[in-house]
């Protein structure tokens, strides 16, 4: 019944400290933040000021480009403070969150019954258009736009990252009702990628199923978009993931706003790795449980150890993230590194040193990059030997740092988005921001193509 | 680092020489500040080191060698084989003082003014620059050769990754070129002082490449296999050099691909040469001659100067191994062909590449799929 992809390449990461599959706690923050540097793509304009009240659902940020893309509180209470860095630039809405939460009241609807545009028109007026994304370039979709099909990876793959499966096995009603909604939205399939014959999502109806087998990046929804049907120029693909689909099936069948979700809390640092219930812009303070007393040398990243932002203690929880790493600083240096025949402690995939001898073993890994930054040496194979994608990623990431518009076209620049490449960045032996240099690159394309 | 050392520091114009030592013993506590939070702890100069060890036993063995072919041309008989590598030893170190203060410097001064860090490739380079050149290159002219290199085919295309061609062959191309009566004929290949030695009857100092296979001191294919005849320092010993390959292709360090297509490729023109009648050296026998092994193993899987695509390698190998044994047969005028194989097949690599990412692209816009 489904459509089987097997990705010979790819690179799992093995790092110590996988949450265990139970919910130690539920966190219900104090404070919340809405930020805007959350969302790629979105140009903000303030809607509330310091004092007002909001309910979960209020709209907080609109998109300057297009006033109809909302972004909602996600919890009730009172804007406590807003908070500007250089420039007035907006960065955060602290959101000082009731005891009690009081829910913004929507229509519910039956999507099945509803044209295109009112399904749209729903998920904007609630906020949750962000949700859905766009390829090319990551960035929020333009609802004017019908999309060529909507891709929805059912697995992750990174490196300690929340198992879909478990997060939301218990809300597949929700996710059917949002797959029946966006199913009006585009003029092809919704395609549902899932690496596991018993996956819950099976349940799912008016998908086509992808089995993917295969190592990180596998479970990226743009390795898989690639393998499937690649975008191409003058090509828009819509992606939603699990979470996006639950708050907009729960929208559509109770009428509210609810972006509450099950956060890994993983990493060689986290004490009892577990998943706990949260909402986005859960301050990292919340945290302390997890790294104790050792705030002052671990990293704590909003997202997976790849991709993810570094928070920090003072950070908040991304909007999009369902895993929180926790990492140490790797700021020792080490004596006699490289020359020394084997380093025991430390993971490669490279074969100069033998951890590829014991692929079972787990490593303490830490935020060292290794090295120092170098041009470009080793060639591109061994960089595509851990990218599953039909792309040279040597000659898009220089294409991206020449910034040549036309060669980035014709080497995948509309396929990929950094987090594709994450992996080719963590093998670089030349220590170079691969994810970084191929941001600009859609920053430019953004630039020029406007 | 000292302080002093650092931008607005009294010795700042030391701080890339003084970084590259301290990252020599120790790796930096540097934290990765964008992108992946954890790395792979593999960096370049684990790759370098590698490649140098695989040529360690090359370069050994040319030591020795050096002390051998001078026992031999001599006539002498007491030299056993501490005598033979201390003898070559001393001829050899030289060379690498040259080759090493030189290159090394001119890296320090350009990372300096560009403000990066010293890159580990010139300690591959180094290493190899006196194992493709004659024991008796004279040292002014290696250290001219090497400054030539390093500026003109390296740091003037923006440093190391970024060169067109193998620095270590443009050091002997420069020389070849410049010099050909100190690096080419029968008089450079052995060590021996006129004024003091006596030379054994019958002796040429040839190599076997350039008689045509002919015997000098009763040459015979397992004497070529061992390197037990004259040549380059380090070229000598097809052995040495496959122990040095099997730790690249252990480690993948170097392509397998070229080295099995440069194999390939030598061998197919080696073979039209047989059957053409144009050289009395069997085709396999071309592998063990010359450069061709050391060049094969050494220069033309160099990652920066090949081809970057995995398609490309098979060509770019093939293309070394073909024209190698072209020149070797069909040019009267050289008896080798490796070394402008290889800066051929480099100044191609771009195309090469080129043509294979632009078939791939157009054939990839052909695909249809189902949305």
């Amino acid at each position: 019944m489904s459509n089987k992809i097997v990705l010979k390449k790819g690179l799992n990461i093995p790092v110590k400290g996988a949450a265990d599959l139970i919910v130690s706690k539920t966190v219900n923050p104090g404070i919340v933040a809405v930020r805007p540097t959350d969302f790629k793509g979105l140009l903000p304009r303030l809607l509330v000021k310091e004092g007002d009240k909001v309910l979960a659902g209020s709209p907080v940020l609109a998109d300057k480009k297009n006033a109809d893309i909302l972004v909602a509180s996600p919890v009730s209470g009172e804007v406590a403070q807003i908070v500007r860095g250089e420039k007035r630039k907006l960065l955060a809405v602290l959101i000082k969150a009731d005891e009690q939460q009081q829910y913004l009241e929507f229509p519910k609807a039956n999507p099945a019954d509803m044209e295109a545009d009112a399904v749209k028109a729903a998920i904007l007026a609630a906020g949750l258009w962000p949700w859905i994304i766009q390829r090319p370039y990551g960035i929020i979709a333009n609802p004017l736009d019908t999309p060529r099909s909507i891709f929805i990876s059912a697995f992750d793959t990174a490196p300690l990252a929340a198992c879909q499966e478990f997060c939301w096995a218990d809300q597949m009603t929700a996710i059917q009702t949002a797959i029946l909604a966006l199913g009006k939205l585009t003029s092809g399939s919704v395609h549902v990628s899932i690496n596991d014959e018993n996956s819950s999502f099976l349940k799912l109806k008016g998908v086509k199923f992808h089995t993917f087998k295969g190592k990180h990046p596998a479970g990226n929804v743009g390795v898989q978009i690639s393998n499937i049907a690649p975008v191409r120029k003058e090509e828009t693909v819509w992606t939603v993931s699990p979470a996006g689909l639950a708050a907009i099936g729960k929208l559509f069948a109770k009428g509210r706003y609810d972006v509450t979700r099950k956060v890994a809390v993983a990493g060689p640092m986290a004490i009892e790795p577990s998943y706990i219930q949260t909402v986005p812009g859960m301050p990292m303070k919340e945290l302390i449980p997890f790294y104790g007393t050792n705030a002052d040398i671990v990293r704590i990243v909003s997202g997976n150890i790849l991709s993810g932002s570094n928070e920090g203690t003072d950070g908040y929880l991304g909007y999009y993230d369902s895993t929180v790493s926790i990492l140490k600083e790797g700021t020792e240096q080490e004596l006699f590194g490289w020359i020394r025949p084997i380093r025991y402690k430390q993971f490669s995939t490279d074969h100069c040193y033998f951890s590829w001898l014991t692929p079972w073993r787990k490593y303490d890994m830490d935020t060292n990059i290794h090295g120092g930054a170098r041009a470009f040496l080793m060639n591109d194979g061994y960089y595509a030997k851990v990218l599953p994608m039909d792309i040279y990623p040597l000659y898009l990431t220089k294409a991206c740092l020449a910034g040549d518009i036309d060669k980035m076209e014709k080497f995948g620049i509309y396929e990929v988005i950094p987090e594709d490449l994450a992996t080719c960045e963590f093998v670089d032996p030349s220590k170079n921001n691969i994810q970084d240099t191929i941001a600009k690159g859609i920053d430019l394309m953004l630039k020029e193509m406007a | 680092m000292n302080k002093i050392f650092e931008k607005g520091g009294k010795l700042y114009w030391l701080h890339s020489t003084v970084d590259a030592f301290e990252t020599f013993l120790r790796v930096p506590g540097t934290t990765a500040s964008k992108g992946a939070h954890v790395r792979d702890c593999v960096d370049l100069k684990r790759i370098v080191i590698i490649a140098l060890i695989a040529a360690g036993p090359a370069a050994l063995f040319g030591m020795w060698n050096v002390g051998y072919q001078h026992q031999l041309a001599i006539g002498g008989t007491g030299a056993h084989i501490l005598g033979n590598f201390w003898y070559g030893f001393l001829r050899v170190l030289p060379l690498y003082v040259v080759a090493y203060l030189v290159g090394l410097a001119i890296e320090f001064g350009t990372a300096q003014i560009r403000g990066e860090e010293v890159n580990e490739g010139f300690l591959m380079t180094g290493f190899l620059i006196p194992l493709i050149v004659p024991v008796d290159t004279p040292l002014w002219m290696l250290a001219i050769a090497v400054a030539f290199a390093t500026i003109f085919g390296k740091e003037v295309f923006g440093g190391t990754g970024m060169n067109i061609w193998n620095p270590a062959l443009l050091t002997r191309a420069f020389l070849f070129f410049s010099y050909p009566n100190n690096m080419s004929g029968s008089a450079c290949w052995i060590h021996y002082n006129p004024a003091k030695d006596t030379l054994v009857d019958g002796f040429t100092g040839a190599t076997p490449l350039a008689l045509d296979g002919a015997a000098q001191y009763s040459t015979t294919v397992w004497s070529e296999f061992l390197g037990t005849i004259p040549g380059s320092v380090g070229e000598t010993s097809t052995l040495c050099i496959l122990l040095g390959a099997i730790l690249l292709l252990w480690t993948g360090v170097a392509s397998w691909k070229i080295m099995l297509s440069s194999v390939a490729g030598a061998l197919f023109v080696g073979a039209l040469g047989d059957i053409a009648g144009v050289s009395a050296v069997p085709c396999w026998e071309q592998l063990i001659l010359g450069g061709f092994a050391f060049g094969t193993v050494f220069m033309a899987t160099d990652p920066v100067t090949s081809t970057q695509t995995e398609c490309g390698k098979w060509i770019y190998g093939f293309l070394i191994g073909a024209l190698c044994i072209t020149v070797r047969l069909f040019n009267p005028g050289y008896a080798e062909g490796m070394m402008l194989a290889i800066l051929l097949a480099n100044t191609f690599a771009p195309l090469i590449d080129h043509v294979v990412v632009s078939v791939h692209v157009s054939r990839k816009a052909k695909k249809t799929y189902e949305y």
